[in-house]
């Protein structure tokens, strides 16, 4: 007895109770498209978050204040005030930091902005005039931050799109004058949408001098005397050399604040945020890929179910391949085969239908998100195995009771 | 002689109990048994009396519960499930009243199935000779339910041969057939017997069956009651050939009423 006649024999039985077996595989058709559609949203996701940090620049470093905590995840933002705007300007030494390009500055805050009638609360951070190329802000209208600003402290502002198109629907915002917490700017620049490729939240900013900022909108002082940043930027000079980068300035600064024990700072790369948040994904991922594993293993159930009630209605049959010499083995891998072929075709089928819904929701929008599906050769091995194995695996009960039948009672079996 | 070749089937002091929950039925209770290769025997007996019970451990599907039983000279009670198996496929063919074919099987697949678990190669080559043996070769792709009584019948003498054995087993053979038929699967049985040296055991109830061979046995109450040697056994092709002729006298003198 050999594969190809048990395939036989299985795709025949199968043929015989078509509405039967389209119900049985039905269970395992739908577990293997919940896998493949959850699975590739999920991964699809990642996918998305990869690629938008990564085009803010991959040889980004971020200096936070506040000890490192570990797996890279920091305390709350700004729980202790230990970068100062000297501490920016020292990392700026070619020759104690090679590996550094451009720093850049920020001292993040809220506001309420204020034009005409109009009014949004946005985030307002203020930068140095090296901001853009760092973080790869390009203006649309009018010109950014001068350095000429930042020392004089100049009550300029430049809106990110979304701000600009909220504050001013129907005008230029360019020459235009604002209020942020009751201080008035005036608007030399309005930034370009970064749209699809960022994270969703850099169009909605106002953008002022780092100085007017820590001086007019907040006034915090840190520890050192020296006026209080929320975030040093770093662009190294390329990605080979982010570790020795983060070593330089770690270097710098633990001799700037006299660090004896713990850093009173956190340098991370875009590498690490990266990792971070492929783990937050992937546990995403797996969450819901177990959750529609559930449904294949209903499915499974199914099998079982319905094999076993096969069993019983072809009892005779069982009997008359004994009486002419059917053995344990035969038996048992004729029912094993059918099992596996039932749920086989029903993960192919399954595996289709996955493919096609993922490619149908690809398209669609979720809270203004495009939703983005990634079905990957991983996802879909992962499917068409798990679901052989369940076939398999729920055969077994039945298929071990049919092969132990014994010749007589089962000839005999109405 | 006999001592050159052993007998097919040895049987001492076989026993076989059921059990329905607590209650013991004894259903053989010591049979003692010798048949020679190439010997055809029938058994009779009232129902209830044991005959399927015996048939069924002759043909390896049941174990006795004791006493000894050697077929073609090698003991068989001691054997797995798996062994008792490989012997029924290789020397033993067996009929039921029933025909117990696989419904859903065309004629050539039924008869196939044997070799099938053999391993054997030329199947349907060789489904084909076994089926042309006994009169279907024209039935190969019919379904059992295709098929009368008879040729169904015929189809699972096929398979009872189709892998050479040294027994067929027939347990009530014409039991769900009319007189014709049923002689016509006599022929059968009395051809391969005459012709291919096999052994034949089959139980009927009717009299004039049981007298196509020359030894019967009767059954009753589990034990082997008496034995009746046959002087002229009936031929069943000769039986046959006269009914032609009967029935060709009587259509022509029907005929000839009308002239
Ligand atoms: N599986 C079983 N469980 C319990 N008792 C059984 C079983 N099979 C047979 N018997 C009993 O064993 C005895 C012999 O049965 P068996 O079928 O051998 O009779 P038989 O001679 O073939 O009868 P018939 O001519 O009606 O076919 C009967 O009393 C029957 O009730
Ligand atoms: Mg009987």
């Amino acid at each position: 007895m050999n594969l190809r006649q048990n395939l036989g024999i299985a795709l025949e039985s199968l043929r015989a109770n078509k509405l039967r077996s389209a119900l049985t595989m039905l269970g395992i058709i739908i577990g293997v498209a919940a896998v493949i559609v959850l699975m590739s949203i999920g991964s699809g996701t990642q996918a998305t978050v990869v690629s938008r940090i990564s085009s803010l620049g991959s040889n980004l470093v971020f200096v936070r204040p506040g000890a490192p905590q570990q797996g890279g995840v920091r305390q709350a933002q700004g729980s202790a005030a230990t970068l100062t705007m000297e501490d920016a300007e020292a990392l700026n030494d070619p020759a104690r930091a090679p590996s550094i390009a451009l720093v850049a500055p920020e001292f993040s805050t809220g506001g309420q902005v204020v034009a005409g009638n109009r009014n949004v609360s946005s985030r307002v951070v203020g930068v140095t005039e090296l901001y853009p190329d760092v973080r790869n802000y390009t203006v649309s209208e009018g010109e950014f931050i001068g350095k000429q600003n930042v020392d004089a402290r100049s009550l300029v502002a430049v809106l990110g799109s979304n701000v600009a198109a909220n504050l001013f629907p129907d005008s230029t915002a360019l020459g235009a004058s604002i209020k942020i917490n009751r201080q008035q700017f005036r608007v030399i620049g309005v930034l370009a949408s970064k749209g699809g490729t960022g994270l969703g939240f850099e169009d909605d900013v106002v953008m002022v001098p780092i100085s007017t900022a820590m001086t007019r909108l907040a006034s915090q002082r840190s520890v050192q005397g020296g006026r209080s940043v929320s975030v040093i930027n770093v662009q190294v000079v390329n990605e080979q050399e982010i570790d020795e980068a983060k070593e330089q300035i770690a270097q710098i600064l633990r001799e700037r604040h006299r660090v004896t024990g713990e850093d009173d700072f956190t340098v991370t790369s875009q590498e690490d945020t990266l990792s971070t948040l492929t783990q937050v994904t992937g546990v995403f991922t797996a969450f819901l890929g177990s959750i529609a594993g559930i449904s294949l293993l209903v499915g499974g159930i199914g099998i079982m179910n319905i094999m076993l009630v096969s069993v019983t209605e072809r009892t005779r049959e069982i009997g008359i391949r004994k009486a002419v010499g059917a053995k344990r083995r035969d038996i048992l891998s004729q029912f094993l085969v059918e099992a596996t072929v039932m749920s086989v075709l029903g993960g192919g089928t399954g595996l289709a239908i996955g493919i096609l819904i993922s490619r149908l929701v690809s398209g669609m929008t979720l809270n203004g998100q495009p939703l983005v599906t990634v079905v990957s050769p991983e996802i879909v091995a992962l499917a068409v195995t798990v679901s052989a194995a369940v076939g398999l695996f729920f055969g077994i009960y039945p298929a071990t009771r049919a092969s132990r039948l014994h010749p007589i009672e089962a000839l005999r079996y109405e | 002689m006999a001592d050159a070749t052993p007998p097919v089937i040895q049987i001492q002091d076989l026993t076989k109990t059921y059990y329905i929950g607590d209650l013991a039925v004894p259903a053989l209770r010591g049979v003692d048994l010798t048949i020679q290769r190439g010997e055809m025997v029938a058994i009779m007996g009232p129902s209830g009396s044991g005959k399927s019970t015996l048939m069924n451990i002759i043909g390896c599907l049941d174990t006795p519960t004791s006493g000894a039983y050697a077929l073609d000279g090698a003991d068989v009670s001691g054997l797995s499930d798996d062994q008792l198996a490989e012997i029924r496929n290789r020397k033993i063919g067996f009929v039921f009243q029933s025909f117990n074919l696989l419904a859903r099987t065309s004629a050539l697949g039924n008869v196939e199935l044997p070799l099938v678990y053999a391993g054997a190669p030329d199947r349907r080559q060789r489904a084909i000779q076994a089926l042309d043996r006994v009169g279907l070769g024209d039935r190969i792709n019919h379904r059992p339910n295709e098929l009368s009584g008879g040729q169904q019948q015929r189809v699972a003498i096929a398979r009872a041969i189709v892998n050479h054995p040294a027994i067929l087993l027939a347990d009530e053979p014409t039991g769900a057939l009319d007189s014709r038929t049923s002689e016509e699967i006599m022929a059968i049985f009395q051809s391969l017997n005459r012709e291919e040296g096999i052994t034949v055991i089959f139980v009927t109830h009717e009299q004039e069956i049981a007298h196509h061979t020359r030894r019967v046995i009767y059954i009753r109450d589990g034990v082997v009651q008496q034995e009746e040697g046959v002087e002229a056994p009936i031929d069943a092709a000769t039986l046959l050939a006269h009914r032609v002729a009967l029935e060709l006298e009587s259509e022509e003198s029907t005929s000839e009423v009308p002239a």
